[in-house]
């Protein structure tokens, strides 16, 4: 007898914030901010006939503080925010991370820099992959396309965080965490494991656990250091994800993330209808970004093209992989104005003339 | 007293002189040798802490957040679970912990630019909040790790490195009296200011930090300890005349006593 599939129509904030409480998750502090607040306000309804908690905190640097001791202490613990908000959080993302608690942290990106619009945006890409808080660290990041994927992303990002003792950043933007999609919630296990090194209460049989990022000897701090680079090895080892479309024949290659990838999805639609033959790989993990799959695939295309909501960012990372190998150009439209298809294309074909 | 033997443990015999145990070193401090400077409060309020965690016996259920100060090594010296939070931000994770682990005893220990300075919002919206945690604040008036700032609490006057010529409170603030301006917020059910610079202030103050565990199994609200203490070395002083600061000035403008204590109704299920 097979279980009726829970499938609903929801928005990409709100099938986020379903997902966690599906994922079993134990907390979640946050802050309003547009566009996400729909997550906070979805959470706090749902959380009483449910499981978990929900807080509103005073601030971003509050919240991400508050997901510091708890997932210190242990629990299963989130945040997200919009980029002015995610600023704010740099400082306590950084402790985290130093720190190595797992939890999940999600950016819906919007236009900047500054206070900037409420719009959709790539604009934080930099600050994602390279750091957007201090010191030597990376954070493994998500970029989901659509509001199932910001909804599966959620069991992935617990899982990850859990696995590798690590935050878990996604990366999503004004239009998916707003736009309405089906969304299928499948019944999965939800698996948690034991977490000796969380400060829960010192016990006759262990010495003390202190949760610290302070390591005031060098040669400790060095230690640390390394610990963290071993395990980012180890991510980017095993934890690249990517998606490839109509790469088998292409000669030229669209690289594309997000809301992006949708976009430019239809771009390849459009381009192949025109005769000509595009590819389109889209990156699902920004870091550790897929640069084995883009080195070779420059052995196969004329060209690549990175289409972003921003002044170009991802292209120097795709520029990185191919080591030269093509030319790589961008296209990207800035403060939340997302381009149609028709001119992703036209700019392309002006990109491929120009080669 | 070498070639002693202890019949029971309060009582050691050496030779024919029975001699009756009236003070050992609490169990939950470490053998760590202490870092602070020669006189400074710190030493005796984690010992302080320490002591009623033993007689409690709490250890295993005790979870503390240490600040950014020169008490950032509290979790060397007192041997439970410890996390180390960002400046000013104790009093967050504080909330994280007790809202996802409620029936643990949750406190911060913070000092007066962790608490007043930087971290100012998180502590009144905590407060606020009513998170049933201890917030012990050490009030020295100064900046001690950073070598002697300027603190939101240096009294008008006060020569720090950064008021060199003396605190102007019309260019530089005023003095802040953190327990009067939180204890107005319902959030706060027990508010209490103390020090430790003599032994009637350490017994004291033991029983307020013994409160502020107990009250959290009430479910009513924050417990916050003020403690004036000294800083000898940035106030330019011998540990003596800091303790003479501490009763002819400090106290005079942070008076000690209670600012705000529970009803008898409130401590029913005490």
């Amino acid at each position: 007898m097979e279980q009726k599939e829970d499938i609903r129509l929801m928005k990409g904030n709100e099938a986020m914030a379903e997902a966690a409480i599906q994922a079993g998750m134990d907390a979640y502090f946050g802050y309003p901010i547009t566009p996400q607040s729909e997550v906070l306000e979805y959470l706090t309804r749902e959380v009483p006939h449910r499981t978990g908690l929900a807080l509103q905190a005073e601030s971003e640097v509050a919240a991400i503080n508050m997901v510091y001791g708890a997932a210190g202490a242990g629990a299963r613990v989130w945040t997200s925010s919009s980029s002015p908000g995610w600023s704010l959080m740099q400082e306590g993302v950084s402790y985290i991370a130093s720190a190595q608690l797992p939890c999940l942290l999600v950016n819906v990106n919007r236009g900047g820099p500054g206070l900037g619009t409420i719009q959709p945006s790539q604009g934080d890409y930099f600050q994602a992959t390279k750091g957007g808080g201090h010191g030597d660290y990376r954070l493994l990041v998500l970029a989901p396309n659509s509001v199932q994927e910001m909804a599966d992303f959620v069991f992935l990002g617990f899982e990850l965080a859990d696995k590798y003792r690590t935050p878990v950043l996604m990366l999503s933007d004004g239009a998916i965490g707003q736009m309405m999609e089906r969304v299928i919630f499948h019944k999965r296990e939800i698996k948690k494991i034991p977490k000796p090194w969380a400060a829960t209460g010192k016990t006759k049989d262990r010495e003390r656990n202190i949760i610290t990022s302070l390591f005031i000897q060098p040669e400790k701090m060095e230690q640390v250091n390394l610990t963290l680079m071993k395990k980012y090895a180890e991510i980017e080892k095993n934890e690249v994800r990517f998606e490839e479309i109509m790469t088998q024949d292409s000669e030229y290659l669209i690289v594309a993330y997000g809301l992006s990838a949708r976009i430019s999805h239809k771009v390849v639609q459009l381009a192949r209808e025109k005769g000509l033959k595009i590819g389109l790989l889209r990156p699902i993990t920004l870091w550790p970004f897929p640069k084995d799959v883009l080195f070779n695939l420059a052995d196969k295309v004329k060209a690549m093209m990175t289409v972003e909501l921003n002044a170009g960012q991802m292209v120097e990372d795709v520029r990185l992989a191919v080591n030269g190998k093509v030319k790589v150009g961008h296209y990207g439209r800035m403060g939340g104005i997302i381009p149609s298809p028709e001119e992703v294309l036209e700019n392309l074909e002006i990109f491929i003339q120009s080669i | 007293m070498e070639n002693f033997e202890i019949i029971n443990p309060q009582c050691i015999v050496d030779g024919e002189d029975t001699y009756e145990l009236v003070y050992e070193k609490t169990t939950i401090m470490t053998d760590t040798r202490l870092h602070y400077c020669p006189g400074c409060g710190h030493s005796t309020a984690h010992k302080i802490l320490a002591e009623v965690i033993q007689e409690l016996g709490i250890q295993e259920d005790v979870l503390g957040v240490a600040p950014v100060g020169c008490s950032v090594f509290a979790y060397d010296y007192v041997n439970i679970d410890w996390q180390e939070a960002a400046h000013g931000r104790a009093t967050a994770a504080a909330t994280g912990i007790k809202r996802c682990f409620p029936d643990k005893y949750v406190f911060t220990y913070q000092g007066d630019g962790d608490l007043a300075a930087i971290g100012t919002a998180e502590t009144i919206h905590c407060i606020n909040r009513g998170e049933n945690i201890m917030i012990i604040f050490i009030n020295n008036g100064v900046y001690g790790m950073t070598s002697g700032q300027m603190a939101p609490t240096s009294l008008e006057g006060m020569k720090t490195t950064t008021s060199p010529y003396g605190r102007d409170v019309h260019k530089m603030g005023y003095p802040i009296k953190v327990s009067e301006l939180i204890a107005p917020l319902p959030g706060a059910f027990y508010v209490t200011r103390q020090a430790v610079h003599t032994a009637a202030a350490v017994r004291k103050t033991k029983k307020a930090i013994m409160n502020g565990f107990k009250y959290q199994k009430l479910g009513k609200g924050t417990s916050f300890i003020e403690i004036v203490s000294n800083c000898p070395s940035n106030w330019k002083m011998t540990p003596l005349q800091s303790n003479d600061y501490i009763e002819n000035e400090m106290i005079k403008f942070y008076p000690l006593g209670d600012i705000k204590v529970p009803s008898k109704e409130d401590l029913v299920n005490l």
